[in-house]
């Protein structure tokens, strides 16, 4: 076999396919932003310090910056762009919208990539670096905001919004999926 | 005059962000994310040394590469204009982009690569061969350096005699403080991409000032200004470093060059040399008082480090001129020329870095008084301005003291440090004063009243986060007396004509009076049943004249910041566990993101506090760890619940009473924990951050810890 | 970043061709750190093998008591994982302190072994390191040092290993197992990192293109009551300045069994077998800790900016013990 630096690829991006060509150097990221037209992901540090780029890989909240594209084929990828459930917010979008999660909005797509994937992990019974007793006879921690704080801080704000997504991060924890309240604008 | 008597009194509602369905769905576009047909992508090359000349650029190898389409450097730039000043000063000589060989400081740009993808740019420029003759280079601040020099401009300020003001003093304190190279770390990086469209240059750029930045590409490629169009719908954050940078400069050199459109983007690691930073400083406040606190002497000095190419001077003995008076009081800044790039406005400049000396200056003072840090402050509250004796258009700080005392629980404080522990955790509560200038630049906007009976307001200003666009649906909404839902608003396009710039906690007020002032006259033209044209009726407004007839009078904003912090002294760990912020900043116009914009400004002042450093190698002149895991900012898990509130403080002489909000939630931050932290464990940090190795140098010698 | 070629590995037989017939081949698990790394131009493959899709992400207890688990489980699963929560609670919180839940999720136990110093020279590409150009000098000892080596380091380097997890499974003898084209192979966990001396570019002990298939720590009751404690310059998201992993059983105030590691202190996870011995069979004190602590610590050589670390390790470590023998007590 001789060496190849592109190959074809499958994408699967919120339910869709998308086959491209990418240079084997295109990470998932770049693939999204520049040759999918999602630009909702966004770059912050392309180094996996930030989590803005954030997205769901199966289910599993990731660093896009760190995954390359050809690496993803076979995964089913949720980008900001296929959070919400057609023109019904995802309660965790709903809830930085009411509560003012974000200033200037860069770092709010992965912050809420990040958060729907806090929630479900926090549901299966994962421990945290905030929770004082991993074994598991110990039970499940609550979602204090201790504990939101801990494992929502793979997400760097510059805008200092903190207080108000632990707020919303919260709020939306307790909000079941079919009670998201209709988008507003 | 607050607002017309049958508004609807939008101003002071909460709303959530016009833009914010777009935020949250990932709709919202910002700069490096524009595409035009056949966009080319542009990565800049940066020196690896520290001072010296370019001897040779190897070009060649680097345009066999696949999809290099051109690399711009010294030898073969187009010439540029760099004679000309705008609003904040002269040209920096960074946007100079390839005018000549010489390199000033590590990082400094030497080349452009062109490319069809941004990874066959990126690897072409990490590839092009760049030979120096490197020169001895200086990168050492220090605050005793015999070099340092006043700067032009900056002279002293000061009243009385300081020394003998001092020796007539019960009780002084001498005390130097140091604050490191801070950077702004936006959380998007700088983008732009231009494009040549029908004779005009187009551009979609992150700024703070869409007309600012387009008048500097205009001035530096000699262009009509009204060809050169500058657009800058969503901004991912500012915080004073997003003015025209050279990542823009190069998308215009290769676009034009090239006649095709060009993205260049910056890497998080070219922010680290590009794009400005908050310089050291190294400060030394002395305070003379009599036993009960009051001042007699007060002598602020600080010095900064900046370039050889640029004067920059962080202002941070400025709150000194407006906190407190003493018979004797001066205030000083001093430079410090050497191999580095040139720091720039950060959020709040001078006033940031400065108040945590002063502040926790006065904390030594009550300290030594014996006196409650609170009732210190109150002491000390002066009638009129200390250097100017003009009046204060309003100053509610007393209020904030107090207040916020209050609220926080101060009133049981026990002032003794180094006293109540909880398990591992040493705990202490920290106040500080602060303040921050209230200013309006002239602004101009157009109304529209639009015939289905809505409006459209246009106003250049740029919305870096702050809810600049909400913010004014609702000024226009007051003034029209409809409501904010009736109202477009459009923004952040060069083409809408002079404004200020997204800065200094002066765009909103500014802007606002610009909007008001329009709306009304448009209302007052909205005589009843009059029919409105199909291409509607504009009113424009331009400030400038009426911002001109305000009088003389000391005019800031006030805050107090209130910290309470837990610290380990076996680990030097430092938590903060709450802070409270109490605000007098004039009209709050939005509530929700009035809020949203003080706890960001404290969570600076936290980030400062416990965080923020950048290294500079003295070996290699460049900052060590320049990305965002070796230069930490604030994460999630460092925020406690925080609050803050405001006190009634409605500008008078503004037509809608505000101040401006934007820098004084970080001032006073830093002093108020390094304050707490003393509280906590008897040891005073007077060199920012406090890491847990100062912490633990430090606790070995505390008598309570 | 250079072009390569990329492959997606078809068994371990497939990967392990696959990586001999390239002469810059480089496994891809997580690719958090070696992603990264690429794009800075410190690694340049030429070819990666992609083994993320390896069978080798179980996580089963072993026939004698211990557990495996393999190379390619998420840190994600293995700090969630009931059994290593139960039997190696340190473990997991090892895990839970390092990175964020986002890098978690993609990275590997395999990978996490064999991630590379963060140090700021390091990750520099345009200047000196003697880890990345051999001989080229070591800029840290004279410059920015802070967060370096206080243990084991030479005069050609003084970075950390980075990982967190590896100072809880070297506490716990964890073993390496590995496969090559030659047949599989294994190592104490304690092995895996040779001394710095004059060749700091030489990470590991692993042969040439050994592929790491997974890690087994031996039966350890002492582990159950265990914990990790990391010290860090922010509260989350960054990496530690110290860390201690410690597990310790006390019988009628004796100490019984105990196991000491220390994290962000050396080049590899440093097993304090020095302060286990002073303390093994003796009281179970603050001063018997504080005193082992020192025995440990009496062979560090600090720079002139990182020296804080040997009064924080000692204080750490102190405040660990004392917190498990409290337990173990009440």
């Amino acid at each position: 076999m001789s060496p190849a630096t592109s190959s074809t690829v499958t994408l699967t991006v919120n339910g869709e396919k998308h086959t491209v060509a990418v240079d084997h150097r295109t990470t998932l990221l770049d693939a999204l932003r520049e040759r999918l037209g999602l630009t909702g992901t966004k770059k912050g540090c392309d180094q996996g310090q930030c989590g803005a780029c954030t997205v769901l890989a199966d289910g599993r909240r990731t660093v896009s910056c760190l995954q390359l594209a050809v690496a993803a084929e076979g995964q089913e990828v949720t980008t900001i762009e296929g959070v919400a459930d057609g023109d019904r917010l995802h309660p965790v979008q709903q809830a930085f919208l009411d509560l003012d999660g974000y200033q200037c909005g860069y770092c709010t797509p992965g912050q809420i990539c990040s958060a729907v994937a806090v929630i479900e992990e926090h549901a299966a019974g994962w421990p945290s670096a905030a929770t004082g007793d991993v074994r598991p006879d110990a039970g499940a921690p609550e979602l204090t905001a201790e504990e939101i704080g801990e494992r929502m801080s793979g997400n760097l704000c510059r805008c200092g919004a903190y207080a108000s997504i632990v707020q919303a991060v919260a709020a939306a924890a307790r909000t079941p999926g079919t009670e998201a309240e209709e988008a507003t604008a | 005059m607050t607002a017309t008597a049958e508004g609807k009194s939008a101003v002071g509602t909460a709303r959530v962000r016009l833009e914010g369905l777009d935020k949250v769905t990932g709709a919202a576009e910002y700069a490096g994310e524009v595409d035009f047909d056949g966009l080319a992508y542009g990565h800049l090359v940066l020196s690896t040394i520290a001072r010296g000349r370019i001897r040779a650029v190897d070009t060649d190898p680097v345009l066999t590469m696949p999809g290099v389409i051109d690399v711009w450097h010294h030898g073969n730039a187009p010439r540029l204009n760099t004679d000309f000043s705008n609003m904040l000063g002269p040209v920096d000589p960074l946007l100079a982009l390839f005018q000549n060989d010489r390199v000033p400081h590590a990082g400094w740009p030497v080349a452009l690569v062109v490319a069809e993808t941004s990874e066959q740019a990126r690897e072409a420029a990490d590839a092009l061969a760049v030979d120096y003759e490197p020169e001895p280079h200086d990168t050492a601040f220090r605050g005793d350096r015999p070099d340092a020099y006043t700067p032009a401009g900056q002279e002293d300020r000061s009243k009385g005699d300081i020394e003998a003001g001092l020796a007539a003093s019960a009780v002084v304190v001498d005390a130097e403080y140091t604050t490191p190279e801070e950077y702004h770390n936006s959380m998007e990086p700088h983008a732009a991409v231009a494009r040549w469209e029908g004779g005009r240059l187009e551009v979609v750029d992150s700024n703070q000032g869409t007309l600012l930045v387009a008048g500097d590409i205009a001035q530096l490629f000699s262009l009509d200004p009204a060809s050169v169009r500058i657009r800058a719908e969503h901004v991912g954050g500012a915080f004073g470093n997003k003015g025209t940078r050279p990542h823009l400069v190069a998308a215009v050199m290769a676009a034009t060059a090239l006649q095709r459109p060009v993205r260049v983007v910056l890497t998080r690691r070219q922010m680290f040399s590009l794009v400005g930073y908050r310089p050291p400083t190294a400060q030394r406040v002395r305070l003379g008082a009599d036993p009960d606190g009051r001042l007699r002497a007060l002598d602020h000095q600080a010095c900064n480090q900046t370039s050889t190419t640029n004067e920059y001077t962080e202002l941070s003995a400025l709150p000194a001129r407006t906190l407190y008076d003493a018979d004797a009081h001066r205030t000083a800044h001093r430079l410090l020329r050497l191999d580095v790039p040139t720091p720039t406005f950060m959020r709040a400049p001078g006033e940031a870095p400065g108040s945590f000396a002063l502040e926790s200056a006065l904390d030594e003072l009550a300290e030594k008084c014996g006196v409650d840090p609170i009732e210190l402050r109150l002491r000390n509250e002066p009638e009129a301005g200390p250097l100017s004796g003009l009046p204060f258009s309003s100053r509610n700080l007393r209020a904030c003291l107090e207040e916020g005392a209050h609220r926080f629980g101060w009133d049981d404080r026990d002032p003794r440090p180094g006293v109540r522990r909880e398990g591992r955790w040493l705990l202490g509560t920290g106040t500080a004063a602060a303040t921050f200038p209230s200013g309006a630049v002239p602004s101009t906007a157009a109304v529209t009243a639009e015939a289905d009976g809505s409006f459209t307001v246009g106003v250049n200003a740029s919305d870096v986060g702050t809810g600049a666009r909400t913010a004014m649906a609702l000024v226009a909404a007051e003034a029209l007396d409809t409501d904010p839902e009736n109202v477009r608003i459009r923004i952040a396009d060069s083409d809408l004509g002079p404004a200020m710039i997204a800065g200094g906690s002066m765009g909103t007020r500014s802007w606002a009076w610009a909007v008001s002032a329009a709306a009304r006259e448009l209302r007052e033209r909205l005589v009843p049943g009059a029919e409105v044209p199909p291409e509607g009726l504009t009113a424009r407004s331009d400030t400038g004249a009426a911002i001109g007839a305000l009088s003389a009078k000391e005019r800031y904003s006030f805050a107090a910041q209130f910290a309470e912090v837990a610290v380990d002294p076996a680990s030097g760990e430092v938590r903060v566990r709450r802070m409270l912020g109490a605000f007098a900043t004039g009209r709050i116009v939005n509530p929700l993101t009035a809020r949203s914009q003080f706890l960001g400004g404290m969570v600076w002042g936290l980030s400062m506090a416990l965080h923020e450093e950048a290294a500079r190698d003295r070996a290699s002149g460049a900052v060590v760890g320049g990305d965002l895991a070796g230069y930490h900012i604030a994460a999630n898990a460092d925020v406690p619940p925080m609050e803050a509130f405001w006190v009634d403080d409605p500008d008078p002489d503004d037509p809608v009473g505000i101040k401006g909000i934007g820098e004084i939630g970080i001032v006073g931050a830093a002093a108020a924990i390094a304050n707490a932290v003393w509280h906590a464990t008897g040891v005073r940090h007077r060199h920012l951050p406090i890491r847990p190795d100062r912490v633990l140098a430090g606790g070995r010698e505390a008598p309570g810890a | 970043m250079k072009e390569f070629d990329y492959r997606r590995a078809d068994g371990v037989p497939g990967a392990l061709a696959l990586h001999g017939a390239a002469p810059e081949a480089r496994f891809l698990g997580g690719g958090t750190n070696l992603v990264d790394l690429m794009k800075t131009g410190i690694e340049r493959p030429s070819l990666l093998v992609d083994v993320r899709a390896l069978p080798l992400d179980g996580i089963e207890a072993t026939a004698d008591g211990g557990l495996r688990i393999g190379a390619t489980a998420t840190n994600s699963d293995t700090a969630a994982h009931p059994e290593v929560r139960r039997r190696y609670p340190a473990l997991s919180q090892a895990l839970l302190a390092g990175a964020s839940g986002q890098l978690r999720n993609m990275a590997t136990v395999g990978g996490n072994l064999l991630q590379r110093t963060r140090c700021g020279y390091f990750s520099d590409a345009t200047g000196p390191c003697n880890k990345r150009v051999p001989g080229s000098g070591c800029p840290a000892i004279e410059g920015e040092h802070r967060n370096h080596a206080i243990l084991g380091a030479s005069e050609h380097c003084a970075a950390t290993h980075p990982s967190d997890m590896a100072v809880a499974l070297a506490a716990f003898d964890a073993v390496v197992a590995y496969e090559t084209a030659e047949g599989p192979g294994e190592t104490p966990l304690a092995d895996l990192y040779p001394p710095v001396g004059d060749t700091p570019h030489v990470e590991t002990a692993l042969p040439a293109g050994a592929l790491i298939t997974s890690v087994t720590l031996p039966p350890a009751p002492v582990a159950a009551a265990s914990r990790y404690r990391k010290v860090r310059e922010r509260a989350s998201f960054a990496f530690a300045i110290g860390s201690v992993a410690a597990a310790l059983e006390v019988r009628d105030g004796t100490v019984q069994d105990v196991r000491l590691a220390f994290g962000a202190v050396a080049h590899r996870p440093w097993r304090a077998q020095t302060a286990e011995e002073a303390l093994a069979g003796g009281p179970a004190t603050a001063e018997a800790f504080a005193a082992a602590a020192d025995a440990e610590l009496a062979a560090a050589e600090p720079l002139p900016d990182n020296g804080y670390k040997v009064p924080l390790m000692r204080d750490l470590v102190v405040s660990v013990l004392t917190e498990l023998a409290e337990e173990a007590d009440a």
